[in-house]
């Protein structure tokens, strides 16, 4: 314990001197890291990170309900399901294949410039059904790969109850699958949390839009520094606690068979 | 003559090729016990599956209580719910409590209200000797409770017949009495049965026909004492050898 604690000090004091004492650290410290700037661009950087944490609560849940039912679909049996199971798949393959800013100038950018009688138009709109498009696929591969994990014989036994297909995966195999792949779920998250920030490129003023508008404004880098350190304040907990629910689970599971 | 309870004629199955059912041919009378023996791999499993229509036939009938369950007009859902079916390795829902595991059929399929399907439950429960254990989940519980419980979740919406998967297979050999003993109070009451089992004992004692399954057909049947004591198959009376000498018999 204390080898590791004079080890860390010594590496990072080392690393954080070498930084400092630099020649280039001065022009680094005002492009990077000036207070002035920091404490002029924040307020504005922070309430368009505001956005961005409202768009990514509001995207999520679309897309964990969203992609259960898209998994579900996926996961019906039968030949009567097959068209079902074709439109899902050509979804996750079409939503998957795409590159998400593509989507989102496709979507944000195209769509309301058909100007389509009771379509809405609002380049917020659009940007978070991008995200949502994109993500609710990723989000159904990540259940059914749940869906599979649960073991055939529970499906049995539901159907030999009485249940039919969409009841026995609902009651029974769903919310194995669910326990199964939360910290695959949460992972989701942290990727989601950061990528709401890509709908600035249609105009929306979220935290990212802000500090781009401040740097052009003043060709000072700090206020992406404040941007970038909201980001960071949200992911890195979300990631430690992704972190500490996967090893709770795994401890858990091995104490069960034993 | 009373109508049988179940009938199967010419029962085939293949998976990937491999024939399991040849052409089973059966006969259940109301309040029969019948207990199907044979090696690992004869297809038991298959055929009680089949039964429940959760395995589909390649060909042939089976026709509960006078109806050709196997016709496609048939909705098997609804005929799961006239038939009770108990599994080898219990399959109990591990995320529900014992209640929950019992009264989701009920619930869900028959529409019976939360505290009344409770109350079900419960007396069932209390008769099997496992009321106490009512909120706890599957995994506290000991491999005989889980497979007891099972049988009560087969037995709450009342079926007309029971199909028993080895369900003593999976147990420690101090738990195997206390479920088997369940099923001697179902035999006791009249319930229909058929029982894949690999207690030759317990198969004389309980059951009114042995069906030896071999090759994918019921290659003999007849009353326990006939089947035990003075098999006419060459291949029955082989399989019966192997038990003997490990014992088993």
């Amino acid at each position: 314990m204390l080898i590791a604690v004079i080890s860390t000090v010594v590496v990072f004091g080392v690393i954080v001197v070498l930084v400092l004492s630099s020649e280039a650290w001065p022009a680094v410290q005002r492009q990077f890291f000036s207070w002035t700037h920091f404490q002029a661009a924040f307020p504005k950087v922070l309430g368009g990170f505001w956005l961005d944490i409202k768009m990514f609560l509001f995207a999520e849940v679309l897309i964990l309900g969203i992609g259960l039912a898209v998994a579900m679909a996926r996961s019906l049996r039968g030949p009567a399901f097959l068209p079902l199971r074709i439109i899902t798949i050509a979804y996750i393959d079409l939503a998957r294949g795409l590159p998400l800013l593509l989507l989102i100038l496709l979507m944000g950018f195209g769509i309301p410039a058909l100007q389509l009688p009771g379509v809405p138009n609002g380049a917020l709109f659009w940007g978070i059904a991008a995200l949502v498009f994109s993500y609710a696929a990723y989000t159904a591969e990540v259940y059914r790969a749940g869906i599979d994990s649960v073991h055939e014989s529970q499906r049995m036994s539901a159907r030999s109850i009485g249940l039919t297909q969409t009841q026995s995966l609902w009651h029974v195999v769903v919310p194995q699958a669910v326990r199964n792949v939360i910290p695959a779920l949460l992972n989701g998250f942290v990727s989601l949390q950061k990528d709401v920030a890509l709908v600035f490129v249609l105009g929306v003023r979220e935290g990212l839009r802000e500090a781009d508008i401040y740097n052009a404004r003043t060709f000072n880098y700090t206020s992406y520094i404040a941007a970038a350190v909201l980001f960071l304040l949200v992911s890195v907990p979300v990631a430690r606690f992704t972190d500490w629910y996967s090893d709770r689970d795994r401890r858990r599971k091995q104490a069960m068979s034993t | 003559m009373t109508p049988p309870k179940l009938l199967l004629r010419g029962v085939a199955k293949s998976f990937e090729g491999k024939e399991v059912l040849r052409a089973v041919d059966l006969d259940v009378a109301p309040h029969q016990v019948v207990c199907l023996i044979g090696t690992s791999g004869s297809g038991k499993s298959t055929l009680l599956k089949c039964i429940n229509l959760l395995v589909p036939v390649d060909s042939g009938d089976i026709v509960l209580d006078g109806v050709t369950i196997t016709d496609p007009g048939v909705n098997p859902n609804t005929v799961r719910q006239t038939m009770g079916i108990v599994f080898q390795a219990f399959n109990l829902f591990p995320h529900m409590r014992v209640i929950d595991n019992i009264t989701l059929g009920p619930r869900k399929v028959h529409r019976v209200p939360r505290a009344e399907a409770e109350e079900q439950a419960r007396e069932l429960l209390d008769r099997f000797g496992l009321l106490d254990r009512a909120d706890e989940y599957p995994d506290r519980l000991s491999g005989g409770q889980q497979q007891r419980v099972a049988i009560v979740r087969a037995l709450v919406s009342k079926p007309g017949l029971m199909l028993l998967d080895e369900v003593t297979s999976a147990l420690d050999p101090e738990l195997v009495g206390e479920v088997l003993g369940v099923i001697r109070d179902l035999k006791a009451e009249g319930m229909t049965m058929v029982i894949a089992t690999h207690e030759m004992g317990f198969a004389r004692d309980v059951a009114d026909v042995v069906g030896f399954l071999d090759g994918g057909v019921v290659l003999e049947q007849g009353p326990p004492m006939a089947i035990f004591g003075n098999p006419q198959q060459a291949r029955t009376r082989q399989f019966l050898q192997r038990i003997v000498d490990a014992g088993r018999l």
